[in-house]
C-alpha cells in the first residue's frame, strides 16, 4: 500500500507539472483556459488522494473546492469574458515558447534539487510533493512573467495557487483553518480580478498589459 | 546443433522478410482508414505494392549533374533502414542478430539514412531539394536529441539499451506504474510522427512543394530509385510502430526459444498491434491539421522537454 | 471573560462589524462619523491592553511586548486617518471625483483593512497571520484603484500582481516552517502557533528553516517595499486616495515588517540557521541608497514621499539586519516614529493636493504664505522625516548610526551617506513647496489640521522623552530579536 500510495501520488503530481508545461506551450487563450481547467482537476485528484492516504477528510473539501471553483466556474467565467473582449485568439509571448519551456525545465530541476536537499527528514511522499509543488509554483510564476495578456497572467497566478494547495496538502496535518482560508482568499482575489478586468476593458479596448505601459506615470 | 543455428537464422530471415513485405501493406492500411474517415472509398489495401511494381518497371531518369551520391543514396537508405527494421522485435525477441539490436545503434542507423537522403536532396542543385534538406536537418536537429532523451530514461529503468532486455523488463511486473515511461511514450510518438513525415509535421500526400519536407528531398528521384526510397519510408514507419509496440506494449512477444506456436501467437499479437497503431495514426492525422513549418521546432521542443521531464522525475524517484 | 480577552475581541470585532454596517448604510456624513466612532472604539480597546499582564497568548491570538506597541499605534493612526479622511473624502465627493456608492465602498473597505491589520498584528498562528495580510493587501488593491482613471488602474494592477506573487511566496515559506516544526511539535494546529514554535525552534532542521526564511523574505519583503521588490510602491501611493497612501506607508509596511520580525525571532532561536542579518542589511542598504537618489528627480509630491517610505523601510531593514540590542531597539523605535511622521506628512500632502488641485511639485509653492497652518505643519513633518533633531526620527537614526559605527564602520559610512543624500533631496523639495513665491490655488482647505498636528506633537515629544514602559518593552524585544 505504501508503494502504491507513493506511485499514485507521484503520478498525480507529475501530471500537474506536465499540465503546467502544457500551459506554457499554449498560444491560444481559450486553449490555455481549458488546460487550466485540467490543471485544477489534476490538483483535485492529487489532494483527494492525499486525503485518502492521510485519512484526513477535510482535504476532500479542498479537492471539491478545487474542482468546482477552479475547474468549472472560473474557466467558464473567463471563457465568457474573453469572448466578450474578443481576445480569444493569439497570446503574445515576451520570449519564444521554446525558450520559455527551456527555462521551465531549469526551474523544475532547481526546485527538485532545493527541495530534496532541505527535506531530508520528512517521508518520501511529502518530499516529492513539496518538490513538485515548488515546481508548479515557479512554472506559474514563469507563465505570469512571459505573457503580455492580463488574462493569461491571471491564469498563471491561479496555477501558482494550485501549486501552493498541493504543498499545503502535502504538509500532513496542517489545520483546516488554513485550507479554507486559502480557498476563501482565492475567491476574493478572483472577484477582484473580475472587477479589474472589466474596469480595464472599460478604460481600454484591450487587455494587453503593454498598452497599460503608456499610463505608467513617472518612469520610476 | 547446426539445425538449431540454421533454424535461428531462418527465423531471423523470416522477420526480415516479414518487415519488408508488411510495410507497404501497413502504409496502404493507414491510407485506407484515412480515406474512410474522410468518407471516401480510398485506394485498395494493396495499392502500394502496385505502385512499387510500377516504379520498378520504369526507367530511372537522372539529372546531368547528378553525382555518385545521388545514385548510391537509394540503396544506402534502403539498406540501413531495412537492417534497422530487422533488428526491432516484431513477433519474437532475442533473435540471432538481437545482440546488435541496441536502441542507440538503431538511432544511429536511422540517422545515417537521413544524412544521405539530405545530401542527395541537395545534390542536384534544385531549390526544392534544398528546401527539403534544410527543413529535414532542422527537424533532425531536434528529433535526435529528443530521441536520445527518450532512450535514456527507458534504458535507465530497464537497465540496458538492448531491445530484447528492455522488452523483457517491460513485460515483467517489476515495471510498476511509472510516470516517466508515460512521458517517454508520448515523446516517442511525437518524434515518430516527425521522423516519418506524417501530419502534423509534414503531409505525405501533398503535391504543393512549399509544404513538403520529405517529399521535397526525393523530388528528383524516379523509377527504381524512387521505388527503393518509397519502400524504405514504408519500412521506417513500420519500424517505429514496432518499436513503440515492443518497448511499451511488449505483451505477446515470443522469446527466441519458443516453438512455432509461440512465434505464430507472437505474429498474431504483432499484427493486432500494428493494426491498432495504423488505426490510431490515421485517426490522429485526420483530426489534426498540419502545423506551419516554424512551429515544428516548438512541437519537437515539447517532445524534448517531455523526455527531459521524464528523466528529471526518474532522478527524483531514485533519490527518494 | 478576562480583560485582555475582552479587549482583544473588541479590537477585532469592532472594525469587522463596522465594515459590514458601513457597506449597507447610505449617506456620506453618517458613514464617515460611524467610521470615526468605530476607529475610536478600537483605539480605546487597544489602549486598555496596556493594563494587561503581558504576554497573553491563546491558540489564535497573542499580545506580547512586540506587538502591544504596534497594535496601539495601528489603531491610533487608523483613528486619526479616519478623522482626516472624513474631511478629505467629503471634498472629493464635492468635486465629483468619487461617487456616493464608492464612498460607502471606501469606508467599508477601510474598516475591513483595519480589521485585517489588527488581526495580522495579534495573530499567534502563522497561517492566520498570512491570511490577514492577504486580506489587507486585497483591500488596499481595491482602494488604490478606486478613482478608476487609467493611471489608477495600472497602479492597482501592478500592485495586485506583485502583491499576489509576494503573498504566494510567503505562503510557501509558511508551509515550510510548518514542515520544519512538525517532526518536533507534532501534527496539527500546534505546529503553526508562534509561541509554541519559538519554544521548540532549537530542534528544527536548520536547512529547511533557511529555505523557509528566504521565501518569507521574498514574499513579505515585497510587501515591505524593499528594493528590488518595490516596483508597486510609488504608483500605489501616488494614484490611490491620500488616506490610503497614509495607511499604506504608515501601517501596512509596518505590519509586513512585523511579520518578518516574528520569523526573524524564530530563526534567532536556532543556531544552525543562517543569520538573516546580511540579507537584510544589504537589501536595506540597497533600498536606502536607491530611494535616496530617486528622491531628486521626482516631480509628483506623493511619489516623492513614497520613495521616502522606501528609504525608511530600508533603514529599518538595515537596523534589524545589523542585530544586537541597540540596533534592534533603534529599528523598533524607527518603525513607530516613521509611522507617525509619514502619515502626518501625507495628511498635509492630501490637503495640499486638494487646494492646489494638482500633485505636481511644480504647481505647488509658497505654502507657508497661502496656508500657514498647513505649510508650517508640512515643514515640521518633512524636517522630521529627514531626520533633524530634536524630533523622533533623529533619535532612532542616531542610535542606529552609533551602534553600526561601533561594529561595522564601513556600513555606517554607507548608511550615513544614504541618509544625507535623502536629507538633501527632501530639504530641496521642501524649499520649493513651502517657501518662495506662492503658486497654484489659494482656496481654503476648510478642514481641521488636528490629525497632522497630533502626530507631529507626539513625534516631537518622542524626540526628547520616551515613556519608560515603551523603553522596557522594546528593550526586551530587542534582546529576543538576536
Amino acid at each position: 500500500m505504501d508503494g502504491l500510495a507513493f506511485e499514485v501520488a507521484h503520478l498525480f503530481a507529475a501530471l500537474l507539472v506536465l499540465l503546467s508545461f502544457v500551459q506554457l506551450y499554449q498560444d491560444r487563450l481559450s486553449a490555455l483556459l481549458n488546460v487550466f481547467a485540467l490543471h485544477a482537476f489534476a490538483l483535485a485528484a492529487s489532494v483527494a488522494w492525499q486525503a485518502y492516504i492521510q485519512h484526513a477528510p477535510h482535504l476532500y473539501v479542498t479537492a471539491a473546492i478545487a474542482v468546482v471553483f477552479k475547474g468549472l466556474i472560473v474557466p467558464m467565467a473567463l471563457h465568457r469574458i474573453i469572448q466578450r473582449l474578443g481576445i480569444h485568439r493569439e497570446i503574445e509571448t515576451v520570449v519564444g515558447i521554446g525558450l520559455t519551456m527551456l527555462v521551465g525545465i531549469a526551474l523544475v530541476a532547481l526546485s527538485m534539487v532545493v527541495m530534496l536537499q532541505v527535506t531530508t527528514g520528512a517521508d518520501p511522499l511529502a518530499r516529492q510533493d513539496l518538490a513538485f509543488a515548488l515546481a508548479v509554483v515557479l512554472l506559474g510564476l514563469l507563465l505570469m512573467v512571459s505573457r503580455r495578456n492580463a488574462v493569461s497572467q491571471v491564469v498563471g497566478f491561479m496555477s501558482m495557487e494550485n501549486g501552493l494547495m498541493l504543498a499545503a496538502s502535502a504538509a500532513q496535518g496542517m489545520p483546516l483553518v488554513v485550507e479554507i482560508s486559502i480557498a476563501f482568499s482565492v475567491l476574493i482575489a478572483l472577484i477582484v480580478i473580475g472587477i479589474f478586468l472589466f474596469r480595464i476593458r472599460e478604460r481600454f479596448d484591450t487587455v494587453d498589459v503593454a498598452a497599460l505601459e503608456r499610463y505608467r506615470g513617472e518612469r520610476a | 546443433m547446426i539445425l538449431g543455428t540454421l533454424g535461428d537464422l531462418a527465423v531471423q530471415l523470416v522477420q526480415m522478410l516479414l518487415v519488408l513485405g508488411a510495410a507497404p501493406l501497413f502504409t496502404g492500411f493507414v491510407r485506407k482508414v484515412r480515406a474512410r474517415l474522410q468518407r471516401r472509398k480510398g485506394p485498395p489495401l494493396v495499392q502500394p505494392y502496385r505502385d512499387l511494381y510500377r516504379l520498378l518497371r520504369k526507367e530511372a531518369v537522372l539529372a546531368e549533374n547528378a553525382s555518385w551520391l545521388f545514385r548510391a543514396t537509394p540503396y544506402l537508405v534502403f539498406g540501413t533502414i531495412w537492417v534497422a527494421a530487422s533488428l526491432v522485435p516484431t513477433f519474437a525477441t532475442g533473435l540471432v542478430f538481437s545482440w546488435t539490436a541496441d536502441l542507440i545503434a538503431i538511432v544511429a542507423l536511422l540517422g545515417s539514412a537521413r544524412f544521405f537522403l539530405a545530401l542527395a536532396g541537395m545534390d542536384v542543385g534544385t531549390s526544392f531539394g534544398g528546401i527539403g534538406s534544410s527543413r529535414e536537418a532542422m527537424i533532425a536537429s531536434l528529433a535526435e536529441p529528443a530521441m536520445l532523451l527518450i532512450v535514456f530514461p527507458v534504458a535507465l529503468i530497464a537497465g540496458s539499451t538492448q531491445l530484447a532486455t528492455v522488452s523483457e523488463f517491460m513485460a515483467s511486473p517489476e515495471v510498476g506504474l511509472r510516470v516517466t515511461l508515460g512521458f517517454a511514450l508520448v515523446a516517442l510518438v511525437m518524434v515518430a510522427i516527425a521522423e516519418n513525415a506524417r501530419i502534423p509535421v509534414d503531409n505525405p500526400a501533398t503535391h504543393l512543394e512549399l509544404t513538403m519536407v520529405h517529399e521535397a528531398m526525393v523530388l528528383e528521384y524516379s523509377g527504381r530509385h524512387l521505388a527503393m526510397i518509397e519502400l524504405a519510408a514504408a519500412v521506417k514507419l513500420l519500424l517505429y510502430a514496432s518499436l513503440v509496440a515492443s518497448v511499451f506494449f511488449p505483451w505477446g512477444l515470443a522469446t527466441a526459444d519458443g516453438g512455432i506456436a509461440a512465434f505464430a501467437a507472437g505474429g498474431a499479437a504483432w499484427a493486432l498491434k500494428m493494426a491498432a497503431a495504423g488505426l490510431l495514426l490515421a485517426v490522429f492525422e485526420t483530426v489534426i491539421a498540419k502545423m506551419r513549418v516554424f512551429r515544428v521546432p516548438e512541437f519537437l521542443g515539447a517532445a524534448l522537454m517531455l523526455g527531459l521531464l521524464g528523466t528529471l522525475l526518474l532522478f527524483l524517484t531514485r533519490t527518494l | 471573560m478576562s480583560l485582555p480577552d475582552q479587549a482583544l475581541m473588541l479590537v477585532l470585532a469592532v472594525p469587522l462589524g463596522a465594515a459590514v454596517l458601513l457597506a449597507l448604510l447610505p449617506g456620506y456624513k453618517l458613514t464617515s462619523r460611524l467610521s470615526i466612532a468605530a476607529s475610536l472604539a478600537t483605539l480605546v480597546a487597544a489602549a486598555s491592553l496596556f493594563r494587561a499582564d503581558l504576554p497573553v497568548h491563546g491558540t489564535y491570538l497573542l499580545v506580547d511586548e512586540l506587538n502591544i506597541v504596534f497594535i496601539v499605534l495601528n489603531t491610533f493612526v487608523a483613528f486619526t486617518t479616519s478623522v482626516f479622511s472624513a474631511g478629505y473624502i467629503g471634498y472629493e465627493l464635492g468635486t465629483g471625483r468619487l461617487t456616493p456608492t464608492y464612498l460607502r465602498f471606501y469606508h467599508a473597505m477601510y474598516q475591513l483593512l483595519i480589521f485585517s491589520m489588527n488581526l495580522a498584528l495579534l495573530a499567534n498562528n502563522i497561517g492566520l497571520m498570512w491570511v490577514a495580510i492577504e486580506i489587507a493587501t486585497l483591500t488596499t488593491v481595491v482602494m488604490v484603484g478606486i478613482y478608476r482613471t487609467h493611471e489608477a488602474l495600472e497602479a492597482a494592477w501592478k500592485y495586485f500582481i506583485l502583491g499576489s506573487v509576494g503573498i504566494a511566496l510567503a505562503l510557501f515559506g509558511t508551509i515550510l516552517v510548518y514542515m520544519a516544526a512538525r517532526p518536533v511539535v507534532g501534527e496539527g494546529a500546534d505546529a503553526m502557533v508562534w509561541s509554541v514554535l519559538v519554544e521548540h525552534v532549537a530542534a528544527f532542521d536548520p536547512a529547511l528553516l533557511n529555505v523557509a526564511f528566504v521565501f518569507l523574505l521574498l514574499g513579505y519583503g515585497t510587501k515591505v517595499g524593499l528594493v528590488p521588490l518595490h516596483a508597486w510602491l510609488p504608483d500605489a501611493h501616488a494614484e490611490g486616495p491620500t488616506p490610503i497612501s497614509a495607511v499604506l506607508s504608515g501601517l501596512l509596511l509596518n505590519v509586513a515588517l512585523y511579520a518578518l520580525l516574528r520569523f526573524k525571532m524564530l530563526l534567532a532561536g536556532n543556531e544552525g540557521s543562517i543569520a538573516p542579518g546580511p540579507l537584510l542589511v544589504w537589501m536595506g542598504l540597497a533600498s536606502l541608497v536607491f530611494a535616496a537618489f530617486m528622491l531628486y528627480r521626482r516631480s509628483d509630491v506623493k511619489r516623492l514621499f513614497a520613495y521616502s517610505s522606501i528609504e525608511h523601510m530600508g533603514i529599518m531593514a538595515f537596523a534589524f539586519g545589523m542585530g544586537g540590542p541597540l540596533a534592534n531597539f533603534a529599528g523598533l523605535l524607527h518603525m513607530v516614529m516613521h509611522s507617525l511622521t509619514k502619515s502626518a506628512i501625507f495628511y498635509g500632502v492630501g490637503y495640499v493636493a486638494q487646494v492646489k488641485k494638482s500633485q505636481k511639485i511644480d504647481d505647488i509653492g509658497g505654502l507657508t504664505v497661502t496656508h500657514p497652518w498647513l505649510g508650517w505643519g508640512l515643514v515640521i513633518g518633512v524636517v522630521a522625516i529627514a531626520g533633524l533633531p530634536p524630533l523622533g526620527i533623529f533619535m532612532s537614526e542616531f542610535l542606529l548610526v552609533s551602534s553600526t559605527f561601533a561594529r561595522e564602520p564601513l556600513l555606517a559610512v554607507l548608511l550615513v551617506a544614504g541618509i544625507l543624500v535623502a536629507f538633501g533631496a527632501l530639504l530641496l523639495r521642501l524649499n520649493g513647496l513651502a517657501f518662495g513665491e506662492p503658486r497654484g490655488g489659494t482656496a481654503s482647505a476648510g478642514v481641521s489640521f488636528a490629525p497632522m498636528y497630533a502626530h507631529l506633537v507626539l513625534v516631537a515629544i518622542a524626540g526628547i522623552w520616551l515613556p519608560p514602559p515603551l523603553v522596557a518593552w522594546f528593550d526586551h524585544v530587542a534582546g529576543l530579536l538576536g
